[in-house]
């Protein structure tokens, strides 16, 4: 790390303030000087652009909760006066519906990035089991969230989600009416939905800079994987990253606008557009499409209460990653064969959002069973066997030395044509 | 194009975008298993305006025809004017709207006053609560139409579609009772009496009343009744990605140039 460098007060009024709280000696350690990996790629921009989108929800979302009401006869209409005549309620509705599905695609790539890369191995466990928190907290919320508009799949999705609950033995019960306010989903669901659902953004906040803490603790990975060793490999966060990752961040914009401005009830269910109606039943539940790989691995099971628990155990699983994988290199780019396994488990994620979405009977049935015993395979069984018998390939001494590390105690004095040999796999 | 031939590169990548499109088929891919019609609408696509003249139409079917029995509780009639909508001047507006009577606080003896409609008051609901609307629907509710078109798949094209697409002849295997038959409707039993003939109403503009036309103006008026900030919409979204366009370029040669000398 950079140790040379050192934040100096400039002026009198900055001198004073430093002495006394050290605001701009921070944010000059945090946010300008902060020695980053010079290497890092694109996927490395997903936590900036999920900072963005978690203050897009919070803003959105307080602005919402002025003109919402929680309250069963007004919630559905509220959400049209929203639309219609509120100014620009539609552009706030639609960034806070929308933007919870680019919150939940970033995040998942943010994962993947995480996993494909051995970001969760040491020195960096605490940042993955935070992010695991801030990942279950999100769920959790866009969960309560959906169900605010109180359409149809709102009502009959917590309706299915609460029940859940029930079949856990002896307390299973008490805590659903606990849940619930009652016995079934109703106006005071609805209100503690609503009260809950403005809480957590705060509380996922707070765990966010945990999170960023933990991370300037350690410093970033880096697509190597090979820890920094000195001032050559890297480069200060600003102005490299800061411009880097608004970049990547008005790409994803982008997209964000395009379902904003253009597509913008494509990723919810129309069903949501007819008012809650505890009498008439969905022809098919099916959650947001972000809980869909998780919805499958509930009705993989016959058993309901193995269903749940598989449920949960998938985002419970991740919390023991850094001791399932002892594999001492991080990057699966010098993993052959963990990069085939991490590749099977992509695809099966997908399927399981996909048969998220299907009735659980037939071939769709059996594909996610298939699928649920990979996911959980690859944690608990692949993970484990491939840390002991895999031979990582050749890698280079560091990041700014493409030499092929030859000796186990290399100290990196060979020098290599400076280039983007990092990058080249 | 060093970036993106990164990006790309990394195989990782495809996979990733995949999640998406999966997911976004898997919540589209529901649907009738009749395939909807598509006549093609003005309001199609990310310039799309709505055909002022066909939303009068549609008004005019909905308030002869449709509002005997389908509500349209999320407007009022002061939308009929507001921009991107079937534009009716203020004087017409007033007029529609005083055709309609509500009763509004009391009188100094506390009896319910009765007045004419304003332009800022809600359309009229057909019925007094759901169990009358039931009971005169031979148990069907009929439901409100503010919000029909988004709470369909492909809602505009399934309106068109099933409103001109009752049939006489009932398939053999299908039993129906006292309902009619139109394959558009999931299952084909549907409980509404096939409402548009043609000629059903007068056009105002003189345009031939033909089924189809009656249909196609329905559904044009009932897709801005859902959501009628829409034109609105795409006017702001042309002109958020025009600057996000150029702020991209603009980013992407300011990435490239500080990158250039990093090793």
């Amino acid at each position: 790390m950079n140790h040379d460098y050192q934040y100096t007060p400039k002026n009198g009024f900055s001198k004073w303030l430093d002495k006394r709280l050290p605001l701009m000696r921070f944010a000059d350690e945090n946010l300008l000087s902060f020695p980053t990996p010079k290497n890092l790629n694109y996927f490395y921009t997903f936590g900036f652009i999920l900072t963005m989108c978690l203050v897009t929800q919070i803003i959105t979302g307080i602005v919402l909760a002025m003109h919402y009401v929680p309250n069963t006869s007004l919630a559905f209409d509220s959400i049209e006066h929203i639309m219609r005549d509120v100014n620009y309620g539609w552009l706030i509705r639609y960034m806070h519906s929308n933007g919870a599905s680019m919150f939940f695609l970033a995040v998942f790539i943010h994962m993947f990035r995480g996993l494909y890369y051995g970001s969760y191995k040491e020195p960096r466990e605490i940042i993955w089991i935070l992010g695991v928190v801030i990942f279950l907290l999100m769920i959790i919320t866009g969960f309560m969230g959906y169900v605010l508009p109180w359409g149809q799949m709102s009502f009959w999705g917590a309706t299915v989600i609460t029940n859940l609950v029930a079949t856990i033995p002896v307390i299973g019960e008490p805590v659903l009416t606990l849940l619930l306010g009652g016995y079934s989903v109703d106006n005071p669901t609805l209100n503690r939905f609503f009260s809950l659902h403005y809480l957590l953004p705060f509380v996922i906040f707070g765990v966010v800079i945990l999170h960023i803490w933990a991370l300037h603790v350690t410093g970033n990975n880096n697509p190597t994987g090979i820890e920094v060793k000195d001032d050559k490999d890297t480069i200060s966060f600003h102005p490299y990253y800061t411009v880097k990752d608004l970049f990547a961040y008005v790409v994803f914009l982008l997209m964000f606008c395009y379902f904003i401005f253009y597509n913008p009830n494509i990723l919810g269910h129309p069903d949501n557009y007819i008012e809650a109606d505890p009498m008439l039943t969905p022809a098919h539940i099916v959650p947001e499409w972000y809980l869909l790989p998780f919805y499958a691995i509930l009705r993989a099971v016959p058993d309901k209460l193995m269903g749940v628990l598989l449920m949960f155990g998938s985002i419970v699983v991740l919390f023991f990653l850094p001791w399932l994988d002892t594999m001492k290199v991080k990057s699966a780019r010098y993993r052959p064969l963990y990069k085939i396994f991490f590749l099977f488990f992509v695809i099966f994620c997908l399927l399981l959002g996909y048969l998220g979405a299907k009735p659980p009977e037939g071939i769709y049935l059996l594909l996610s069973r298939v699928s649920t015993i990979y996911y959980f395979a690859f944690f608990l069984v692949i993970m484990p066997i491939l840390s002991r018998i895999e031979k990582p390939s050749p890698m280079p001494i560091g990041i700014s030395n493409p030499a092929i590390n030859n000796t186990s105690d290399s100290d990196g004095g060979v020098s290599g044509t400076p280039s983007y040999a990092m990058d080249s796999k | 194009m060093n970036i993106f031939r990164n990006i790309f590169k990394n195989n990782m990548f495809i996979f990733l975008v995949l999640i998406f499109g999966f997911s976004v088929t898997a919540n589209s891919a529901e649907g009738t298993t009749f395939k909807n019609l598509k006549p093609g609408f003005s309001f199609e696509g990310p310039f799309g305006k709505f055909d002022k003249e066909s939303l009068k139409r549609g008004y005019q079917v909905y308030s002869e025809v449709c509002s005997s029995c389908h509500g349209l509780k999320q407007l009022s009639f002061r939308n009929l004017s507001q921009p991107g909508g079937p534009e009716f001047s203020i004087e017409r507006v007033k007029e529609i709207a005083s055709g309609y009577s509500i009763t509004d606080g009391f009188d100094e003896y506390g009896e319910p006053l009765e007045r004419s409609m304003l332009p800022s008051d809600r359309f009229p609901r057909p019925y007094g609560s759901k169990e009358e609307a039931k009971g005169a629907n031979n148990g069907a509710y009929p439901p409100d139409l503010s919000l029909i078109v988004k709470a369909r798949a492909d809602g505009y094209n399934y309106l068109y579609s099933l409103l001109k697409g009752y049939e006489e002849e009932i398939p053999e295997d299908l039993d129906i009772g006292d309902l009619s038959y139109n394959p558009w409707y999931p299952g084909g039993a549907i409980a509404m009496y096939q409402p548009l003939y043609d000629e059903s109403v007068e056009y105002e503009d003189g345009t031939l009343a033909t089924i189809d036309q009656m249909s196609y103006d329905v559904a044009n008026f009932l897709t801005w009744a859902a959501e009628p900030t829409m034109e609105e919409r795409k006017r702001l979204g042309f002109i958020v990605m025009g600057f996000l366009i150029i702020f991209v370029i603009l980013m992407y040669l300011s990435v490239s140039r500080l990158f250039r000398d990093v090793h």
